[in-house]
């Protein structure tokens, strides 16, 4: 019998704590592809974030750290100085990285730090019960937006990629989504493509913005969430690649 | 052979903590300790070594966190509102059993207080400001050359118990010129490995640094493995002086740059034949709980004294337990007791009941 398809070694054989139809998962498994095929596992360093994902080094088989809610950014400064030759990512979702953390992402890439930052947007509050988080787009009903997100009251979407593309700091942001095999093909592209910048010391932060279902807290089945991407998700945050410099 | 050199104690503190190999120092400019980044500013770089001005303390406890994560000695310096914000980022050194040092140059609060000194923030130093059951090492120098040897200390004492530790000084100190011998240092630690740290898993199995418990039972164990290493300190790492205490009617008790306003109130004090001592803790934590207890063995009254509202207080109220009768006096927001005020704090109880 001929293997055609094997789990790549750094995802962990092991099941998740996610919820069914939840997009974690997938970004787990990209970022372990990408890490076997640089073969940079003996020298990546990833950072969880506080969030569904805050267990992610029970999934990764990489030297991982867990950090304080929305810290992860000033985290990976500290380890990046002090060993520049490390791939160092953290993997943060909107709450952690748009909410608590804006100060610390913002001012990596102020500081534009060689470090990779996967920003997972699932448009809410996941591990805390589906609250509204800086992400969730309007008239959205959340357990804290009970008659839909409105902008009188809470605001915007906040555009974090749009807003880190265009600082001098950020070498390559690009969004990107998992609610379809030819956006999780490209999402793996784009992880790829942000990891290989760190490691020929691109001046400048590299994120990759991924729009990932949370099922649970949309209160959808998997398949709906995933169309609910694409359909209404897509027009607060346009998928597109908002700056990549490696190009020019 | 080594010289004295003149140093305020800000910079003569940033010179040893290079000296004694730290690899990495992140800060935010607060007052009374600017000098210190603006020291490490010039120096590190020089030395082949990380310096960064972070956003916020938030960021620089978190630059700590990262750096001593990698296995890099790494501290931060601040003054209290900056310290304030170091909280979380200190619970998660413990939680994480991450070795940093943090340097507090306590100036006057509550809230933006003021750019004076004053010894306001012991109980956030001593009680752990944060969330959750931790204890940091808390050193109080006395004088610049101290703080000095202090440096070299505390990063040992970090490495080897894998804790936070506290240098808790004031302005004065900070700011004071006194002249320094920098080559001065306490025998170096026996020190582990840092086979935790995470540094790629290469050739070996994935190293996790983590303050997530969940499953039942797991964080009690950890919890239980702190307390254990915090018993050992406690019983390793005292530090104390004391004078006149043998035949003392009078001890006073009192740290840092305040002990030195009491030393001379109690050298007076003795001049005019009143029977004084003084007893100086130098750990704040681990608190010198029994030689306190020991010398409330014999009738005496204490007196604590503070450039605070009574602080240490209770912990020494905690060592005499109930032997000896304690009191204070103190004064803060800027305001320091002096030598005048204490003697005659010292006199009003030598007064004889008529
Ligand atoms: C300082 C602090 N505040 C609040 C929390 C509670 N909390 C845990 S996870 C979370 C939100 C996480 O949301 P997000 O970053 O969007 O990640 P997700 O769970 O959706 O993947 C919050 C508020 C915390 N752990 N720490």
């Amino acid at each position: 019998m001929q293997t055609i398809f094997e789990r790549t070694p750094t995802l962990k054989d092991c099941p998740t704590h996610y919820c069914p139809g939840c997009g974690h998962g997938i970004a787990h498994r990209l970022i372990s592809e990408v890490i076997d095929e640089l073969d940079i596992t003996s020298r990546t360093i990833g950072i969880a974030p506080v969030g569904c994902a805050v267990l992610a080094y029970n999934y990764l088989d990489v030297d991982m750290i867990e950090v304080a809610h929305g810290r992860a950014p000033a985290v990976a400064t500290g380890m990046k100085r002090v060993h520049p030759d490390k791939i160092i990512f953290s993997y943060q979702g909107d709450g952690d990285l748009a909410s608590i953390g804006a100060g610390e992402i913002l001012h990596a890439v102020h500081r534009a730090e060689h470090i990779t930052v996967i920003f997972i947007n699932n448009a809410v509050y996941g591990m805390t019960g589906g609250q509204m988080a800086p992400t969730t787009v309007e008239k959205q009903i959340t357990q804290t937006t009970p008659r839909g997100r409105d902008h009188n009251n809470e605001g915007f979407p906040l555009q974090v990629s749009e807003i880190l593309a265009v600082m001098p700091g950020t070498i390559y942001v690009e969004r990107c989504s998992v609610s379809n095999p030819g956006q999780v093909r490209h999402t793996k592209k784009s992880i790829k493509h942000a990891f290989e910048l760190q490691m020929k010391n691109a001046p400048g932060l590299s994120l990759v913005e991924i729009l990932s279902p949370c099922p649970t807290y949309w209160r959808m089945s998997p398949s709906q969430a995933m169309e609910w991407i694409e359909e209404v998700m897509v027009k607060s945050f346009p998928l597109c690649c908002l700056k990549d410099l490696s190009q020019s | 052979m080594s010289e004295k050199i003149l140093m305020c104690g800000n910079e003569a503190m940033a010179e040893a903590a290079i000296r004694a190999g730290m690899d990495a120092y992140f800060g935010y400019p607060i007052t009374p300790q600017n000098e210190v980044t603006a020291y490490m500013a010039r120096r590190m770089p020089e030395e082949g070594r990380v310096f960064v001005q972070s956003e916020s303390e938030i960021a620089a406890i978190n630059m700590v966190f990262g750096a001593s994560a990698v296995g890099a000695r790494t501290m931060t310096s601040s003054s209290s509102p900056g310290i304030s914000l170091m909280q979380e980022g200190i619970s998660y050194l413990a939680g994480a059993r991450l070795p940093a040092v943090v340097v507090n140059i306590m100036r006057g609060g509550p809230g933006l207080g003021n750019i004076a000194p004053s010894q306001s923030d012991y109980f956030q130093a001593t009680r752990g400001g944060g969330h959750g059951d931790y204890r940091t090492i808390v050193l109080a120098p006395a004088s610049v050359q101290e703080l000095v040897e202090m440096m070299y200390l505390a990063f040992d004492l970090a490495d080897l118990y894998r804790v936070t530790v506290v240098i808790l000084g004031d302005g004065f100190l900070g700011q004071m010129m006194e002249p320094v011998d920098l080559d001065k240092r306490p025998a170096p630690r026996d020190l582990p490995v840092k086979d935790w740290a995470l540094t790629g898993a290469d050739g070996r199995k994935q190293n996790i640094v983590r303050s997530l418990w969940l499953q039942d039972g797991v964080l009690e164990e950890i919890n239980l493995e702190l307390q254990a290493t915090y018993r050992q300190i406690e019983a390793n790492e005292v530090l104390c002086e004391h004078y006149g205490t043998e035949d003392a009617d009078f001890v006073l008790v009192s740290y840092g740059i305040m002990s030195r306003i009491v030393r001379s109130a109690v050298r007076k004090a003795r001049c005019e034949g009143i029977k004084a001592g003084w007893i100086r803790p130098i750990t704040l934590w681990p608190f010198p709980y029994e030689q306190i207890n020991a010398v409330a063995d014999e009738p005496r009254i204490f007196l604590t004294v503070e450039m605070s509202y009574g602080q240490m207080l209770d912990d020494v109220k905690l060592a005499v337990a109930g032997k000896c009768p304690v009191l204070f006096y103190g004064r803060a927001g800027g305001a320091v007791p002096t030598v005048e005020e204490v003697l005659g704090q010292i006199k009003k109880l030598a007064v004889p009941v008529a």
